[in-house]
């Protein structure tokens, strides 16, 4: 079996990351393009800063969340690292990191999407040409994602990279329901009943659901049906349940069969974190409050990455 | 497209080329004709310029797009750049080949042996040979390495020779580099690259093949691991992302099959090597370090090194780990000591050196210096420490400002410079802006050590694309040529 650096395991579990978190928060940006036009012509830049509890760290350097100054926040701006050029120089460094163990494949593609990213200049990213720019960060992601599908070797590094991946898809699904949501239903009294579509539509689209969505619900939309489907649909591949579920079966791989010592000590946590998931009604979720719920979830994948920090990546535990 | 697509009309690629006085890597000189590129001449001369300049192009793209590059730092920004290459290979017949070879052979024997005796016995001080201030006044001399025994006596398992030619066609050593040679990768990778872009030049020559050397080398380093290990792990450890030849690294671990670490992956415990891995500590025996003597460990050296493994240096006296190279090398690979290596040749092999050095004035001489005061004008300068081509006054193309300022710089610290005679370097033909211009360059050759040495059949041929300059290092704007040996 092959030797894999705790260091080597760890940046390919951040490869995935970014470079999933780059993929979301153009889907994001590209929706809420659509999101702001469609409602009586106002905007609603702020909504993005909210995803990302970014408020603070923005409004230190901009007067207003102008669409402009929101868009610049989060594509081209290098001193944001929640900025799709920060999340991919980081892929980009990891993966140059990584080369010894990556394909040649991934890193060219990787190499060539990031050097094609800085060169763009800021008339690219204005709003006419959003959609275009968030078209390419999309595709060069899910190139990136089918060059590895086809062409990494799968040993415990795949898990791990796997692992990555999920765990912020996960992470990026919760924000993106957890911010929409209050926007789109005011009063928890109005859960149930039709809404305005367009916007479900949008929310929908953001995470690639919606004709998936359609599929399970042919006709009707009502906020817990778009709720449960993109939290707990188990074949929709950005549901929250969905990634629980690869996460689970890359860590029973790592533990039972490439029997890494630390991956039991990780198990702990995901249980906790499946308890969460796995058999949840999405009516009850509601009740109890969605937004609480959501936190929940992030904050026990947050405990899961950090115990995977520190039994397998070697960090210093926290006692 | 293949060579033989291109009209004629347009073609004749080298109908206007002009070496001029300059022995010429294609033409030669005089009396010597180079028959052995005659293949090569007549298929690039099919050419036209147009197509050549356009695959020119997508050779750079590729090389870009691969990340072949190093990295620049300046005060901004890392840029990451590629080595220029240039597609007009450079092809060195059996019997050049043969004799290099056989050259930088002699010549590393001597090296390994010179840095045994310099670490034990010291007979070569003793009777008066070598004077041992030149050895104890580097600062590349460790006492760490007093009487420590390493594996077959290889002190240098990776040797880079440079070699330059003159105006006769004769090879001559310009500078032995013992400590942590670099450019092996893009050796290969511009080999590979000439196959992928160029392959009808090559078609059915016997150019020999440089794609062994991870394989070679990884034997090399295992045949020196600690004894009593009988299967030795080995990593390259690399000072990490941001270190300009990091590319290397990456190439040579993926090429030899090991991991490529970092010095906080490694760690010593009771004098013994380990790296952190997902199943916990592994042990490591052989390390390919291409990380400075000074930063490898902050107990023994700098002790404001991150880069290094505390211990290291205990655990490799205790014969617990192998470090390619060894410590303290660079006694034999610094300039003034290079004055002295045909008498190391002589004393240690009694023999006469294969390949000579180049003619040099050692200014902690006092004909020495006094030559070089009085023929600045017509010398090389360069300090005894430096690397990667700086410091160097080129004195027949050097200002009255630059001489006057190279001359203070010699009288302040006069043991602290060697000068040589201006060499007229061999040239290429080379593809720049203006058309096919000849272009000076040298051999950068690689050689492995374990038990025995092995000579890597190939080399960097280095081109300084300015046109006259005799600066060939890829820090001073230099390129690089895929260099073809060929077979009998």
């Amino acid at each position: 079996m092959s030797i894999l650096l705790s260091r080597y395991a760890e940046d390919l579990f951040w490869i995935a990351r970014y470079i999933e978190r780059a993929e979301a928060v153009a889907r994001i940006l590209d929706v809420n393009e659509t999101f702001s036009r469609d409602s009586r012509g106002g905007q609603n830049w702020q909504s993005v800063l909210a995803i990302y509890s970014d408020e603070p760290r923005f409004f230190r350097e901009h007067a207003s969340s102008s669409a402009e100054n929101v868009i610049h926040f989060y594509t081209l701006d290098r001193r944001n690292p929640t900025s799709i050029l920060s999340a991919l120089r980081m892929a980009r460094e990891n993966a140059r990191a990584m080369r010894p163990l990556i394909s040649t494949e991934m890193w060219t593609q990787i190499n060539i999407f990031y050097n094609r990213l800085q060169a763009l200049g800021p008339q690219e990213i204005t709003e006419p040409r959003l959609a275009r720019f968030c078209q390419f960060i999309k595709e060069g992601c899910q190139t990136h994602t089918g060059i590895t599908e086809g062409t990494f070797y799968r040993d415990e590094g795949w898990c791990f990279y796997q692992i990555g991946r999920q765990i912020e898809r996960a992470d990026q699904t919760t924000r993106l329901l957890d911010a929409k949501y209050h926007l789109l239903l005011p009063s928890v009294d109005q859960v149930g009943t039709p809404v305005d579509a367009s916007r479900w539509n949008a929310l929908l689209r953001s995470a690639s659901g919606y004709h998936a969505f359609r599929r399970v619900h042919p006709s009707g939309l009502t906020a817990s049906d778009v709720a449960g489907f993109l939290l707990f649909h188990r074949a929709f591949p950005r549901s929250v349940l969905a990634c629980v579920a690869e996460i689970s079966e890359r860590v029973t791989e790592l533990r039972s069969f490439y029997a890494i010592p630390g991956a039991t000590g990780v198990t702990g946590a995901l249980d906790d974190l499946r308890r969460l998931v796995d058999d949840a009604d999405i009516e009850q979720v509601i009740r109890d409050g969605l937004h609480e719920y959501l936190d929940r979830v992030q904050r026990q994948l947050n405990t899961l990455s950090r115990d995977i920090g520190r039994e397998m990546f070697g960090h210093p535990g926290t006692g | 497209m293949s060579a033989s697509d291109d009209t004629t009309a347009d073609a004749g690629l080298l109908r206007d080329y002009d070496h001029g006085d300059h022995f010429c890597e294609m033409f030669g000189r005089g009396a010597i004709e180079c028959a052995h590129t005659r293949v090569l001449r007549d298929r690039l001369d099919a050419m036209s310029l147009t197509s050549l300049r356009e695959r020119a192009h997508d050779a750079e793209l590729e090389l870009y797009n691969f990340g072949i590059t190093f990295t620049v730092y300046t005060q901004k920004d890392a840029i990451d750049r590629i080595l220029p290459f240039d597609v007009i290979p450079r092809v060195l017949a059996a019997d050049e080949w043969a004799h290099i070879e056989a050259g930088v052979r002699q010549r590393v024997h001597a090296i390994n042996l010179f840095l045994h005796d310099v670490y034990h016995e010291r007979h070569i001080i003793n009777d008066g040979v070598v004077p041992g201030d030149i050895i104890f006044s580097n600062d590349n001399y460790r006492p760490e390495m007093d009487g420590l025994d390493v594996p077959h006596g290889t002190y240098v398992h990776i040797d880079g020779s440079d070699l330059v030619r003159d105006q006769d066609g004769r090879f001559l050593v310009l500078e032995d580099n013992g400590r942590c040679p670099s450019g092996v990768s893009y050796l290969v990778e511009n080999r590979h690259l000439m196959l992928r872009t160029f392959p009808d030049l090559m078609d059915g020559l016997p150019v020999r093949s440089v794609s062994d050397y991870g394989a070679r080398l990884r034997a090399a380093l295992e045949e020196t691991a600690p004894a009593g290990v009988s299967e030795p792990t080995t990593v390259l450890l690399s000072p990490g992302t941001y270190n300009s030849a990091y590319f290397e690294h990456i190439f040579l671990a993926r090429e030899m099959g090991v991991a490529l670490v970092e010095g906080r992956d490694l760690l010593v415990d009771n004098d013994r090597v380990y790296m952190k891995t997902i199943r916990g500590l592994e042990p490591v025996h052989v390390i390919y370090r291409r990380i400075n003597d000074d930063f490898l460990d902050p107990r023994a050296f700098n002790p404001q090194s991150l880069l290094g493994v505390p211990g290291l240096m205990q655990a490799y006296r205790r014969g617990n780990v192998s470090l390619a190279n060894a410590i303290g090398t660079g006694v034999a690979d610094d300039k003034a000591v290079y004055a002295y290596m045909p008498r190391i040749i002589r004393y240690f092999l009694d023999e006469e050196p294969i390949l000579p050095n180049v003619e040099t004035h050692l200014c902690r001489e006092r004909e020495g210096l006094q030559y070089t005061l009085d023929h600045l004008e017509e010398l090389v300068v360069k300090p005894v420490g430096e690397a990667g081509g700086y410091g160097i006054t080129v004195g027949p193309h050097a200002t009255a400002e630059e001489l006057a300022q190279c001359r203070q710089q010699i009288l302040d610290r006069p043991h602290n410079w060697i000068a040589q005679p201006t060499l007229d370097l061999s040239v290429c033909p080379t593809l720049v802006d203006t058309g096919i211009e000849p272009r000076h360059v040298d051999l950068r050759t690689f050689a492995v050590t374990g038990r025995d040495t092995w000579v890597l059949p190939g080399g960097l041929s280095r081109v300084a694309l300015k046109r006259g300059s005799l600066i060939v290092n890829s820090s001073q704007g230099g390129g690089s040529k895929d260099t073809w040996v060929l077979e009998d």
